[in-house]
């Protein structure tokens, strides 16, 4: 009998290990000079060593070590003064050398933790997530493999392999065994992979950008009877491409693993692919029989041996931690809990500051960059910060503050940069959509307005304020929306007497 | 004149006494008369010498600044990459490919204008003491052409013997300079780990390899150290310090007061009678230049050959697993219908002979879970008691001398089977490379029994190789001296083979 999630939890605990793999932005690769580029030309950014040829040597980017350690402190580890690359032997077409230069025994961050704040029925609650280690690594090549259906290796006619990759600096952070997460072991997950996401981000090191790759998460999970305090055998799900994915993930395995516990069957040791249609997970390589890669220090590479003062100079580096932040800015901004959230969600927070930084009222440049100019990026599908830029968008509304625009012809503003018209000045002048502020011009419009509709405007005067509107209404539509409808209004009633 | 040491030709060349593309010119001929008989070479790059040699005639002519040994011819080491010219390494499995790119080694010799005349055989590789376990044939000792002439660098040693090449370029992980340089009456060096860069030297056991000099002289090896030496980004391992003065140090001919340690380890049981004899008679020779003679003790060199045969192998099981066929080199059995993992077994059944696969076998089982303690992380710490062993002998010593290999030169054949014999050929020079310290070897005369060349080898502290060409330079010379002619000049290769 399959049982649902919250059936599982009345039986099982959960518990969690996350393992994240990041792909360092530095310029170029862990061990040569070969640049980097997401999306180039297969096999154009490789050289001897990082296509693995015969006498070929690693030499390590000082930077990648500088941004390990730096991901190390900020997530509370310890940088251990002696490190050492290890070599981590196996065969795959996809690894030049058939062994990745990793770290094994001797990582260069250990014993961290982070601290992820999560929503549960009873309020906000913080959960701590303690970190094991944080190394670094290189990343290996792609395959492709084609003629089959799946686009997977079986069935295939043949595989290509794009080199591109190997070597690119690769930072794993894993975590100890996170126990007590209960029901909400989904919402930690994601919540931790989402602050550690932002924290990458603050940092500078990577793009930390899930659907291409570059923040890689694998989820393990395992169950155990309620109150047996006996740990279950775990399962390894890979392939986790978003956030949402992750707490899907981790959802689906615990109802996947109690249904298998629940009909007297085990859990098998093994990896899973997680397939983003379904919410599902598929069976992957066990790993029943550990593989041996027989990892010997790496001989080619001197030892990792950053100085005391060297860490403690990064260390002053550090940037405000994104959750110190987001409280900070809330609270400059007043902005209340849902709309904090919404703004996070949809990846604003930093463009929203920038537009705030720029001279932008805070509700206002919220209520832009969330509501207008999110709108036009769904449509084109495509991120609001890709559409206009924060000093586009402040300088909009220091216009429309001014009284220089309305917020209607703002709009046409903000949708003429976005289709590349120009600056938002350059719109303005271009398609001449200067507020009217003639009064003479006004005047002779709401005349006009008064004559065609002689009865309405005999009721505002006999003290039937709202009756104005069809008139305002009428004056607006005649100045084609460029007059500014309070001002309209103002003289109006004026002219009426109402004044 | 390929009779002439290096220094000399460097000397004729600069005084006009000859082009380099004459002196290019005499050497391949010597060559193409003589290397059918000896097969030290596995490629000559015949057009690409005379192009270089070309190029410094005429920036002689033009009165530019040159390199000491500018427009002198030189034997390359297959293990070595040069940009567009096939390098095998000695293996089958790399039949046909030619490197993208220059080895540092090849980046300074060329820049220092030394010709690089071809590539020299080796045992697969670099993994052999005889280069019988060449896939391309052995290479034939000119003294003997039945004897074997070391290994694994036989081929440049060979090249030297049969002046086929004044100066040759050896990689060394347990000896593969040294001991081919005593069975062939030449001089090799094997300086300080780290002291010339391993970036494109193809890997046999990354944390012992080490490219150095080969010649016929002392200094013929000092002035080819300085100019192959040096600190080099692309090498993490490489010393980021000024090169030791080997030119100057082999040039002082004075050793008065330094003290020379005999390591007890290295003498007595398993040498041949003929290597004790020489190499006592060549201590009594720097007794007589005025140095002191003192025992020392090096307890756990004993356990040195078992520890290299782990760690050598570990560390070569995995720089060897590049060898898949995916991006050079053969592919056996890619019919279209078998996958990768498939083609990659083939072609490395085929690729690799007997000795490299049994060595891969050794260290991957070394290095298997279970077993990593007991075997590889033993090694380790025999490695790490061995280096403490040199330090106290150098608190004891400036150098540390010893016969170079046990005996002379035995017969192509000899020990093919005998996989264990074989190693205890590196016996005395494996410890060295297991420290990371400086070896020479250099010739101390014709064992009397079978009238073939002993090696003497010379130890100094890492970092101070200066110290064994002061002490080489000075027992050169006395034997010089003392025999009136040079060792080689009283071999049958001297003259047409």
């Amino acid at each position: 009998m399959a049982l649902n999630f919250d059936q599982a939890l009345e039986k099982y605990e959960p518990t969690l290990g996350l393992e994240v793999h990041v792909e360092l932005n530095t310029h170029s690769k862990m061990f040569c000079g070969c640049a980097t580029e997401f999306g180039a030309e297969p096999n154009t950014q490789t050289c001897p060593v990082c296509l693995g040829l015969p006498g070929a040597l690693p030499a390590v980017n000082g930077k990648a070590i500088e941004s390990t350690i730096l991901i190390g402190l900020a997530l509370n580890c310890s940088i251990a003064p002696y490190s050492r690359f290890a070599r981590k032997n196996y065969f795959y077409p996809d690894m030049p050398k058939n062994f990745q230069t990793s770290q094994y025994d001797e990582p260069i961050c250990i014993n961290g933790y982070l601290d992820v704040e999560i929503d549960t029925e009873e309020g906000k609650k913080t959960f701590r997530v303690e970190i094991e280690r944080v190394h670094m690594e290189e990343d290996t090549g792609k395959s492709l493999h084609v003629g089959g259906s799946t686009g997977r290796i079986h069935g295939a006619e043949y595989s290509l392999l794009d080199y591109n990759r190997a070597g690119i600096p690769l930072v794993e952070i894993v975590t100890k065994m996170i126990p007590g997460t209960d029901k909400y072991a989904p919402q930690v997950a994601r919540a931790y992979v989402t602050e550690l996401r932002d924290i990458l981000r603050s940092l500078g090191v990577s793009d930390v950008k899930m659907e291409q790759g570059s923040l890689r998460c694998d989820a393990n999970v395992s169950l155990s009877p309620r109150g047996s305090g006996i740990l279950g055998t775990r399962s390894e799900t890979k392939n986790v491409n978003s956030l949402r994915s992750v707490e899907r993930a981790i959802f689906g395995e615990i109802e996947r693993q109690a249904t298998r516990l629940e009909s007297g069957e085990r859990i098998i040791q093994e990896t899973r692919h997680f397939l983003e249609e379904s919410g599902l997970t598929r069976a992957g390589r066990s790993k029943e029989q550990a593989e041996d890669y027989r990892y010997f220090p790496e001989p080619d590479l001197v030892p990792v041996t950053p100085s005391a003062e060297w860490v403690e100079e990064l260390r002053a580096t550090l940037p405000e931690k994104p959750s110190t932040r987001r409280k900070r800015l809330q609270e400059a901004w007043a902005v209340p809990d849902k709309e904090m959230t919404s703004l996070i969600n949809a990846e604003l927070l930093d463009v929203v500051e920038e537009t705030v930084n720029l001279g932008a009222d805070p509700s206002k440049a919220r209520s832009w960059w969330l509501g207008e100019i999110s709108r036009l990026a769904n449509e084109k599908d495509v991120s609001a910060t890709s559409l206009v830029t924060a000093s586009q968008v402040a300088e909009i509304i220091a216009l429309i503050s001014s009284g220089e625009l309305t917020d209607k012809l703002a709009r046409q503003v903000v949708e003429g940069v976005v289709n590349g018209e120009g600056t938002p000045r350059e719109v303005i002048d271009a398609r001449g959509l200067k507020v009217v502020s003639d009064d003479s011009a006004l005047m002779a419009a709401i005349e006009s307005a008064i004559a065609a509709q002689p009865d309405t405007a005999e009721r505002v005067r006999g003290g039937n304020i709202p009756a104005a509107g069809a008139l305002i209404g009428a004056v607006m539509k005649a100045t084609g929306g460029q007059a500014d409808a309070a001002k309209v209004r103002e003289l109006l009633l004026k002219h009426l007497g109402q004044a | 004149m390929i009779h002439a040491t290096a220094a000399q030709m460097a000397h004729a060349l600069s005084a006009g006494e000859i082009t380099s593309v004459t002196l290019t010119e005499q050497h391949l001929d010597r060559i193409s008369q003589v290397d059918d008989e000896v097969h030290a070479f596995l490629h000559i790059d015949r057009e690409g010498a005379l192009e270089q040699a070309a190029t410094i005639d005429a920036k002689r002519s033009a009165g530019e600044k040159l390199s000491p040994l500018a427009g002198v011819p030189l034997a390359l080491k297959d293990v070595m990459t040069q940009k567009g010219i096939p390098t095998t390494c000695g293996s089958k499995m790399l039949e046909g490919w030619r490197p993208p790119y220059d080895s540092t080694v090849v980046t300074k010799l060329k820049s220092a204008g030394i010709v690089i005349l071809g590539k020299t055989n080796m045992d697969e590789f670099a993994m052999g003491s005889s280069t019988e376990n060449s896939a391309y044939g052995p290479t034939h000792n000119p003294w003997d052409l039945s004897r074997i002439p070391g290994g694994s660098g036989g081929g440049s040693a060979a090249a030297l013997a049969s002046f086929q090449a004044p100066l040759a370029i050896g990689t060394d992980t347990g000896g593969s300079i040294r001991q081919p340089a005593a069975v062939t009456g030449t001089v090799g060096v094997k300086p300080t780990y780290g002291g010339v860069s391993r970036y494109g030297l193809v890997a046999f056991s990354s944390s012992l390899d080490q490219a150095g000099p080969c010649a016929r002289t002392v200094l013929d090896a000092a002035l080819l150290h300085e100019a192959i030496a040096g600190y080099d980004p692309k090498d993490s391992t490489s010393i980021n310090a000024p090169v030791p003065q080997v030119v100057a140090a082999a040039k002082k001919l004075d050793i008065k007061g330094l003290k020379i340690g005999v390591v007890k380890e290295l003498s007595g049981a398993g040498y041949q009678q003929g290597v004790r004899e020489k190499f006592e008679e060549s201590l009594e020779e720097l007794v007589k230049a005025g140095a002191e003679i003192v025992e020392v003790s090096c307890p756990n060199f004993d356990y040195a050959l078992a520890a290299y045969y782990l760690i050598a192998p570990s560390e070569c099981s995995s720089n060897l697993a590049r060898f898949d066929s995916m991006r050079y080199g053969i592919r056996v059995g890619d019919d279209g219908n078998r996958g990768a993992e498939e083609v990659m077994n083939l072609t490395r059944e085929v690729g690799f002979g007997r000795e490299v696969k049994r060595r891969i076998i050794l260290g991957t089982y070394a290095l298997s879970s279970g077993y990593y303690d007991a075997y590889y992380g033993s090694a380790q710490k025999v490695r790490t008691l061995i280096s403490r062993d040199f330090e106290s002998a150098f608190t004891k010593a400036d150098v540390l001398v010893s016969p170079t290999a046990p005996t002379t030169a035995f017969k192509i054949g000899e020990k093919s089977d005998d996989p264990l014999a074989m190693y205890l050929n590196d016996i005395a020079t494996i410890p060295v490379n297991m420290a990371g310290i400086g070896g020479m070897s250099l010739p101390c005369g014709l064992a009397p029994e079978d009238g073939l060349p002993v090696g003497f080898q010379i130890m100094s502290p890492a970092m101070k190789d200066d110290l064994m060409y002061q002490v080489g330079g000075v027992l050169e010379a006395a034997l010089l001296e003392k025999w009136g002619q040079p060792l080689l000049a009283s071999s049958p290769s001297f003259g047409a083979i």
